[in-house]
């Protein structure tokens, strides 16, 4: 698969402060990114070094095998950060033939990207008119404008009303869906769980996890008991060697699965067993319960 | 270049307060040349037509046209210190970076929008004192019309030097009023050192290192022309007699200037995390 953008150990220090260390990941066309981590944790720094804006202190990265200059590379690039910044006293599609006339793209496209985002009708309106929703979606047209390698987002939906981040959210998924390559910064994680297939997570500027977002909720998830016969139910769940552990919070018993089973086998067993169970759900642990355990164990 | 022109001419020409003042500081002096040009009848107590005077006579009037026009400078000042300042406080210079200009690309197309619009000002002047000077000046061969044209090469670098200043100081302070005021106090700055040297040996030799001060530097090239008016009134006066051309040494220091002003908003801009 053709690499679009590598990392080698990079480092970014900001006086005594280290926001990214010694970082290092690789980004595979096709696959949809996402870097997962909270506040501060060094995701918008890690962007900015490779969208050229924040000058690293060690390491390096080096866009499409290093084959081009960084602003060049750019170019091929479609890149939002966190908020929108354009001309307030341009129009959309005045500050879009800015952004072509930079990119080096023909202005026919502006009104098809325009279209996608829903912004056609109000693209003579000035940019401080818009609303923050508006604005972000026409950041994406920007973004999309040259029909990049890659798309970067950085945190697309912070600010945004309930209908704002659907929109936007519905936009990502249906550009992911055509086969661009997507990099999303966000500390959202059910954002990163339905739109990506691969994650890294940072925390403090280092790197936890990088991999498939299935691989990372590995477990084989768990069950969620109720019984009137609850001392016989935990002593046998304890006893049973395909269970890892189980909880007790009052009248709710978690058992944690070894290996798969599903909810149907195990009711069986226990009817077999003389139980009966008032209450039986399966669940996985979410990405969002995953994510808490990496970055706060460490 | 040409594309890097184009981009930093839409930005200024969209915005209306550039606009206004772009336009300002090309139409002013262009006005106060004609108006100054025609006879004015104060209600017919006396007329005043300054071309009287012979001040519109080549080759004067290069001298005379250049220094004046010079003094709206200040105009076009605004706009540059304004484009650097807005890019900074819209922080579209990110955007820009972003969707693929150079931090080089991004100096230079401020920097040849400069030259472009001095170059611009200076055809301006110069075919406005040609048409004046064809009118009023007494004497028309062509030797004598093209002699002292190096008022307008003087004024060119003059004012590519003022707003590469103007570029450093946007770059180096991020806003627009701030780096006005910075203009200023260089100003006052020049005249401390010119007083500590005065002090420290002569006031000759104060002058000398003056001139090689950038805001002093500039100014010096192009001489005021108060004194050669006089002169060429009062020929017998041998005392008035002063140095008011324009030497090579003069536009190499405004060169000089120039390039290093231009070399530091690039390192400033390349060492900066936007």
């Amino acid at each position: 698969m053709e690499t679009i953008l590598t990392i080698n150990n990079l480092t970014k220090k900001f006086g005594y402060l280290t926001a990214v260390k010694d970082l290092s990941f690789t980004i595979k066309k096709g696959n949809v990114y996402g870097i997962l981590g909270p506040n501060g944790s060094g995701k918008s720094t890690t962007l900015g070094i490779v969208l050229n804006v924040v000058n690293k202190t060690s390491g390096d990265f080096s866009w499409f095998n290093g084959e081009v200059s960084t602003h060049n590379a750019l170019k091929k690039v479609g890149a939002i950060i966190e908020n929108p910044n354009f001309y307030p006293y341009m129009t959309a599609y005045q500050n879009l033939k800015l952004v072509c006339k930079i990119k080096g793209v023909d202005y026919s496209k502006i009104d098809e990207k325009l279209g996608i985002v829903g912004l056609l009708e109000r693209k003579d309106s000035k940019f401080s008119n818009y609303s923050l929703g508006m604005k972000q979606r026409l950041a994406i047209a920007s973004a999309l404008l040259n029909d990049p390698e890659i798309l970067i987002l950085d945190e697309p939906t912070n600010g945004l009303d309930p209908q704002g981040i659907h929109q936007i959210r519905t936009l990502i998924k249906q550009i992911a869906s055509e086969g661009t390559t997507i990099l999303l910064a966000s500390h959202l994680l059910d954002e990163v769980e339905k739109v990506c297939s691969h994650v890294v997570v940072l925390r403090k500027g280092e790197k936890l996890y990088s991999g498939r977002v299935d691989e990372m909720i590995s477990s084989n998830g768990f069950f969620e008991l109720k019984s009137v016969q609850h001392e016989a139910l935990v002593s046998l769940l304890q006893n049973n060697p395909d269970f890892i552990s189980v909880k007790e919070e009052g009248e709710l018993i978690t058992a944690f699965l070894k290996k798969p089973m599903d909810a149907s086998t195990f009711n069986t067993l226990m009817f077999e067993k003389g139980i009966t169970l008032s209450h039986l759900v399966k669940r996985k642990e979410s990405l969002e319960e995953q994510f808490l355990k990496l970055t706060n164990n460490i | 270049m040409l594309r890097l022109v184009n981009l930093e001419l839409q930005k200024l020409l969209l915005n209306r307060a550039s606009k206004v003042l772009i336009f300002i500081s090309f139409i002013l002096p262009f006005t106060v040349l004609i108006l100054s040009s025609i006879k004015i009848n104060f209600f017919g107590f006396f007329t005043l037509e300054l071309g009287e005077l012979g001040i519109f006579n080549f080759p004067i009037i290069w001298h005379i046209t250049t220094f004046f026009a010079s003094y709206f400078k200040l105009f076009f000042a605004i706009v540059v210190v304004s484009m650097i300042g807005n890019e900074y406080s819209n922080k579209t210079i990110k955007q820009n970076l972003i969707d693929g200009l150079s931090k080089k690309e991004f100096i230079l197309s401020k920097f040849y929008t400069i030259v472009f619009f001095s170059f611009l000002a200076t055809v301006l002047i110069g075919v406005g004192s040609f048409l004046i000077g064809l009118y009023y000046s007494s004497y028309t061969e062509a030797s004598i019309i093209f002699k002292e044209t190096e008022f307008l090469l003087a004024y060119f670098l003059k004012l590519v030097g003022f707003f590469s200043l103007c570029l450093f100081f946007g770059m180096l302070v991020k806003r627009s009023a701030f780096a006005l005021a910075f203009l200023f106090i260089l100003y006052i700055f020049e005249w401390i050192v010119f007083w500590i040297v005065a002090e420290a040996s002569n006031t000759d030799m104060a002058w000398k290192v003056k001139n090689f001060l950038p805001l002093e530097s500039m100014y010096k090239l192009i001489d005021q022309p108060f004194q050669r008016v006089l002169m060429t009134k009062y020929p017998e006066k041998i005392d008035m007699a002063y140095d008011y051309a324009v030497h090579w040494y003069e536009l190499v220091i405004v060169l000089g200037w120039t390039a290093l002003f231009v070399f530091l908003s690039y390192r400033l801009l390349k060492q900066r995390d936007l």
